[in-house]
């Protein structure tokens, strides 16, 4: 079974690496763009506490939705292709990197604040000096489940026409094929768990010293 | 060097206000302490000086400089601050911690290297070893060194202290006490410190301004407010051993009196307060001979000489 898979890929090297290729692109270029708007977000929230109970039920709702719904909502809204599952993809990574870097944020002592604010740091030098090194492992938590859901959650494309390794899935499971359904299947399961492993590395080097469990 | 005048502040939704005309002047080298019960306006006072907290009306001057026109990140640059809870950065070393300020204003990194292993020194911490280690692997007592050491890195001639040894052990508080006592010697500095344990007060303060419901109801020595308070809350507030207090702030020496002493009469130190001379005598003694560094006697000490020694002048 797992010979049948291997020789379909190796007799259709041209699709298994374009599907590759779009799931990576796809998978990537989502987790860039959400990180570059929940952790800026996230920051931005953190200031004003107004809005960080808005942002945080937000995210809190936004968890909650089943991956296949929001990229069937997107579907009549923008229609099939690409740029449709790109953008439900990103609405996926947004929540848990927005709830992570709050979480984060929130982690940080209030006396540590107030002492540095005291003893004369600016508003962006606490920032970059204090409270992103002591939540950076938080946020990089955030970044590792997202980026595992967005690896799995790219298969979903598929059905609205965004490409990946969901195509040989879905067409796996339309024509009983199970050798093509492994094409899709051991290739995606071996990528989730490597995006697992490598933002779990990085998460542990980016833990300052002084922060690490013993 | 630093100056209240008429200080107000009231928080937003606050039906009272925290501060209430507060006026208070500091000298040069003074430790000012600022006591009262808690919501008493003592901390906020203290704030305001470096203006975490901005006052709604009066004046704040340090070193002759009204602070309304300062910028305030340079301001509290300028001025030590130490906290109860220390607020130690734990991702940075004790080094890095005691860098902060020093690196602020842009010191050489030799410099900063130089600077920080003496403070690490000046507060009895190994430079070597302790300045590697993190803060969580401190003690209370230990944190709060290196919380006053940061505070004192870039030399400030000021301190702002909010009850930094507040949640110590009461052995480790009277230790970081006297180190803290020991270290003004050399160091001349300008401080307010806020503390609610009226003895702490009466040790380190050279003025104590006792606060209730944002108005300083007293602002004297610890000799004279223990002597004279203004009112009835500060007479409770210094306790109901205030005669005793005032003893242990004078020594045997400078008390003593010619007194005819017995043969083999117990022998005491100038510099021992009268507070602990008065309990020798009621332990056993009629009378205590008191001597100087040399051991000579240079008077005796009586039940009826300490009795005179709380009488108010003149009386």
């Amino acid at each position: 079974m797992f010979l049948d898979a291997w020789r379909y890929a190796a007799s259709h090297p041209q699709a298994f690496w374009t599907a590759l290729g779009v799931h990576v692109l796809l998978s990537a270029a989502a987790l860039a763009i959400a990180a570059g708007i929940a952790i800026p977000g996230a920051l931005a929230a953190h200031r004003r506490p107004a809005w960080s109970a808005w942002v945080t039920n937000g995210a809190n709702i936004g968890r909650t939705l089943p991956s296949l719904a929001v990229l069937a909502l997107v579907m009549p809204l923008l229609g099939t292709g690409f740029a449709p599952s790109l953008f439900a993809l990103t609405l996926l990574a947004l929540p848990p990197i927005v709830q992570n870097t709050l979480a984060g944020l929130r982690s940080v002592d209030p006396d540590v604040v107030d002492a540095a604010r005291g003893m004369g740091m600016a508003q962006r030098e606490i920032l970059r000096r204090v409270e992103m090194p002591i939540a950076l492992p938080a946020v990089f938590a955030g970044l590792r489940t997202a980026a595992v859901q967005v690896v799995s959650g790219a298969v979903l494309a598929a059905f609205i026409g965004g490409g990946g390794l969901g195509d040989f899935i879905t067409a796996g499971i339309a024509m009983m094929a199970l050798p093509q359904l492994l094409v899709g299947a051991i290739p995606v399961t071996l990528l989730a768990l490597g995006v697992d492993y490598a933002f779990g590395a990085a998460q542990r080097r980016l833990t300052p010293a002084g922060l690490r469990t013993p | 060097m630093i100056l209240l005048e008429r200080v107000r502040k009231r928080f937003a939704g606050a039906s009272a206000p925290a501060v209430d005309d507060v006026s208070l002047e500091v000298a040069r080298g003074e430790i000012c302490v600022l006591i009262g019960p808690s919501g008493c306006g003592k901390t906020t006072t203290m704030r305001m000086i470096n203006r975490m907290i901005e006052p709604d009306g009066g004046r704040i001057l340090v070193d002759g400089r009204d602070i309304a026109q300062a910028d305030p990140v340079e301001l509290r640059r300028g001025i030590g601050y130490v906290i109860q809870q220390v607020g130690l950065f734990p991702h940075q070393t004790i080094a890095e911690n005691i860098a902060t300020v020093p690196r602020l204003l842009g010191w050489a990194p030799a410099r900063i290297a130089q600077r920080v292993a003496a403070l690490l020194a000046l507060v009895h911490m190994d430079p070597a070893r302790d300045g590697r280690r993190y803060p969580r692997a401190l003690s209370g007592g230990q944190k709060q060194r290196i919380g006053v050491a940061r505070a004192l890195a870039a030399d400030p001639p000021v301190l702002l202290m909010d009850e930094p040894f507040g949640a110590l052990d009461p052995l480790t508080r009277a230790a970081l006490q006297d180190e803290f006592l020991r270290l003004l010697r050399e160091l001349s500095k300008t401080i307010v410190f806020v503390t609610h344990d009226i003895d702490e007060a009466l040790k380190l303060g050279t003025r104590i301004a006792v606060m209730r419901a944002g108005r300083v109801l007293q602002y004297d020595t610890p000799a004279r407010l223990l002597a004279q308070p203004a009112d009835a809350f500060v007479e409770s507030f210094v306790g109901g051993d205030r005669a005793l207090k005032r003893l242990g702030l004078m020594t045997a020496g400078a008390h003593a009196r010619a007194l005819h002493l017995p043969e083999h009469a117990r022998r005491v130190a100038a510099d021992t307060p009268l507070r602990d001379a008065l309990s020798l005598l009621l332990d056993d003694a009629a009378a205590l001979a008191v001597t100087d560094a040399q051991g000579r006697v240079i008077g005796g000490l009586s039940l009826e000489t300490i009795r005179a020694a709380l009488a108010p002048p003149g009386a």
